[in-house]
């Protein structure tokens, strides 16, 4: 079989007491690339964050399955090693921690005890990745994420997806911030991993980073629900037509779930 | 109130001590005007840290027969990782016991005029250079009890003083090895660096005692005249059983630096202080202070530095780990004196809690006497971030190793500036050692 497959069931997840995703199915296959397309505030980073396991999120109801094992009963660090990799939509700034460091500790969380990756194996991996990303060397010599830049930031994470190689990458707006130039290098860093053992969830606002990664399948997401699935034309109909149609097609009022008194 | 003014120490005692060491006449004096002193000043106050039940009256101050250190290869494994071996050109002085026992320098210092020699010798061979300096310009005998006892007690230390327009780029490190449980050590450290010159000098501290009692009453006195630069390096590694005051204060002219990368590493009761005095326009000083405290020991760090100097920069960084049921207070004083204008005193002072037990308090202060000056600060005191630890987390990494990761990151700021590497990883290994 190739690949794995992130099977995600009627999935109601609450933030702080708030019913923020009501009942999302989605299942992603090792060789898919699958976007998720919404407004603002619809729930899409929820979901992304309820799939890792971010200790702020509740899951009332449904389920996530990672080749068959519920991945809610994982720990967070677990859900990694079961393949899953989420590049968040806005990482953690961790200071005195270099993301050199960082990435060895990630590459051989991912091995065995006694098999760490050879650290020159490991300088020479990183640093290909980084010409790959067109990255500043002396960014692995920086504190993760500290002082940079949203597009740092951004190509810090692709950096790590390129790195850890999971099965099932998860792209929280990888594409927002970035200038076209920067969005062409981390769509090539996606593309860079396309194969029959990786499936991708790519979360966006717009359809821009679609034109360079071309999905499979694109998803609406709207009141916490996805509300229409199709090919990639979908994405362009969205992005000629905006999201007004899908709501009168759907008899949708407000496209964001309710504000918070 | 107070518990037990009779000293442990008498002044035939002294006065034989100083004898036999040869010492300048100047010294004995002082060592008995100390002992004169301590008997009538009050122990230091620090404040939020209550002092009075420390021990600070039981220890040995005889001194051991100390056998000389031929090859660093017979140095015993906790003391041989402090040391870089394969370096046989270093600056390098190791006291055991209070006494020399190891001395290496290289061709550069003697070339260029350095002094870099234990406190006995230096008073012997330098002495009217050391009397110039000690207890002068920084640090008064009469400040406290302590000061004033340590004056009287002061039996051992290192003297660096570096000449004129003279740059030295190899570091100078010292390692102040107590292998007796109970002997107490009062160290002097005197570092003078002259016009337009620059040093590294890196110390470190080491005992084994954890149940045996005695006490540390170190004092530092730094001068750095104008455009001079000091880099200041040390770990304070005393076990348990000690007492720790260390008093380490830095005097800058005009244009000079002093930067301090201290590790408070002890594990028994310790009041560490470190004053900065930027004396002359344009001085700055980094003051950077990590510790991790554990068990029940209590600890107070004050970093304070006060500018006199037009356009003088200060930063002052204090980080510290807590678990178990350790308390630590951390004092971070900014005071811009009237005059200083154009100053700038930013401090930043962070706890990090591991267990709900312990106690940490962070206190800024900036006094401030002067309109045009720039100044801030900013105070923590929390827990391990849990949103870091999930970020980590999300790419494999155990929630163990997260926090391990996130523990040394924020210790970071000192562990980075020892520029001896071999001390690095030493300070490494005692953190490793001591947040597991
Ligand atoms: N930490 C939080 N606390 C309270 N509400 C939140 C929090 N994070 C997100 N929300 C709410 O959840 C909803 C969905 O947010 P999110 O999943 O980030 O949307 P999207 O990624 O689609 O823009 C929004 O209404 C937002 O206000
Ligand atoms: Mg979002």
């Amino acid at each position: 079989m190739a690949g794995s497959t992130l099977e995600i069931k009627n999935l109601h997840v609450e933030i702080e007491g708030e019913e923020i995703l009501k009942g999302v199915n989605l299942t992603i296959k090792g060789g898919e690339f699958h976007a998720i397309m919404g407004p603002n505030g619809t729930g899409k980073s929820t979901l992304a964050s309820a799939i890792m396991g971010h200790p702020k999120y509740e899951i009332t109801e449904g389920s996530i399955l990672m080749d068959g094992e519920d991945v809610l009963e994982m720990e967070v660090d677990e859900r990694a090693k079961a393949g899953l990799f989420l590049a968040m939509q806005y990482p953690s700034e961790i200071s005195g921690v270099t993301t050199s460091d960082f990435l060895r500790s990630s590459i051989n969380a991912h091995r065995e005890e006694g098999d760490e990756i050879p650290l020159m194996k490991f300088i020479k991996e990183m640093d290909a990745a980084m010409d790959y990303l067109e990255m500043d060397k002396n960014m692995a010599q920086r504190y993760l994420n500290e002082g940079f830049s949203g597009g740092e930031k951004k190509r810090n994470e692709i950096l790590q997806l390129m790195m850890i190689k999971p099965e099932i990458g998860i792209l929280d707006e990888i594409d927002s911030g970035l200038d076209i130039d920067a969005l062409k290098v981390v769509a090539k860093g996606i593309n860079k991993l396309r194969s029959e053992n990786f499936g991708c969830l790519i979360i966006t606002h717009y359809q821009r980073l679609l034109n360079y990664v071309t999905p499979d399948h694109v998803h609406i997401m709207m009141q916490g629900k996805v509300v229409k699935s199709g090919g990639p034309e979908l994405a362009q109909r969205l992005e000629a037509e905006g999201y007004e149609w899908v709501k009168d097609e759907l008899g949708i009022e407000d496209e964001t779930v309710e504000q918070k008194a | 109130m107070t518990v037990d003014t009779k000293l442990p120490y008498e002044k035939d005692y002294v006065n034989e001590f100083s004898n036999n060491r040869n010492e300048p006449d100047w010294m004995k004096s002082l060592r008995l005007r100390g002992l004169e002193l301590a008997e009538t000043l009050e122990m230091p106050k620090p404040d939020k840290t209550n002092i009075t039940k420390w021990n600070f009256s039981e220890f040995k101050h005889e001194l051991p027969q100390v056998e000389q250190i031929q090859s660093l290869d017979e140095l015993p494994e906790e003391i041989k990782v402090f040391v870089d071996l394969e370096n046989t050109k270093q600056n390098l002085l190791i006291q055991k016991n209070q006494t020399i026992a190891y001395r290496s320098t290289t061709s550069e210092l003697e070339e260029k005029g350095v002094i870099f020699t234990d406190l006995q010798t230096a008073l012997e061979k330098h002495g009217d250079l050391v009397q110039r300096y000690f207890m002068k310009d920084a640090v008064s005998i009469d400040e406290h009890r302590l000061t004033a006892l340590h004056t009287a007690l002061v039996n051992g230390g290192a003297f660096v003083y570096v000449p004129k327009n003279v740059v030295i780029e190899d570091p100078i490190q010292t390692i102040y090895w107590q292998e007796d449980a109970t002997l107490a050590s009062f160290n002097h450290v005197i570092v003078v660096a002259e016009e337009n010159s620059s040093l590294t000098y890196v110390e470190n501290y080491i005992s084994a005692n954890q149940e045996e009692e005695t006490v540390a009453n170190i004092i530092t006195e730094v001068i750095a005249h104008d455009n001079a630069k000091v880099s200041y390096g040390a770990v304070d590694n005393f076990a348990a059983g000690t007492t720790v005051y260390s008093n380490r204060r830095g005097v800058a002219y005009r244009d000079a630096t002093i930067d301090w990368a201290l590790g408070g590493m002890n594990d028994g009761n310790s009041v560490a202080e470190n004053i900065t005095h930027l004396m002359g326009d344009n001085s700055n000083s980094n003051a950077k202070t990590v510790t991790v405290g554990r068990g029940k020991q209590s600890q107070n760090f004050t970093t304070q530095i006060r500018h006199f100097g037009k356009n003088s920069e200060a930063y002052i960084l204090q980080h510290g780990v807590m678990k178990e049921r350790a308390s630590s207070v951390f004092n971070g004083i900014g005071k811009i004196e009237h005059g200083a204008s154009k100053s700038n005193a930013e401090q930043e002072s962070r706890v990090l809690m591991l267990s709900k037990d312990a106690r940490g308090d962070a206190n800024p202060i900036l006094l401030i006497d002067e309109d045009d000056v720039e100044a801030g600060h900013a105070a923590s005191v929390g827990r391990v971030d849990p949103i870091q630890l999930y970020y980590l987390m999300s790419r494999g990494i155990s929630e163990k190793e997260a926090e391990r990761l996130i523990i040394h990151g924020f210790l970071a700021p000192v562990v980075n500036e020892m520029p001896i590497e071999t001390v690095k990883n030493q300070l490494t290994q005692v953190i490793e050692g001591k947040v597991n």
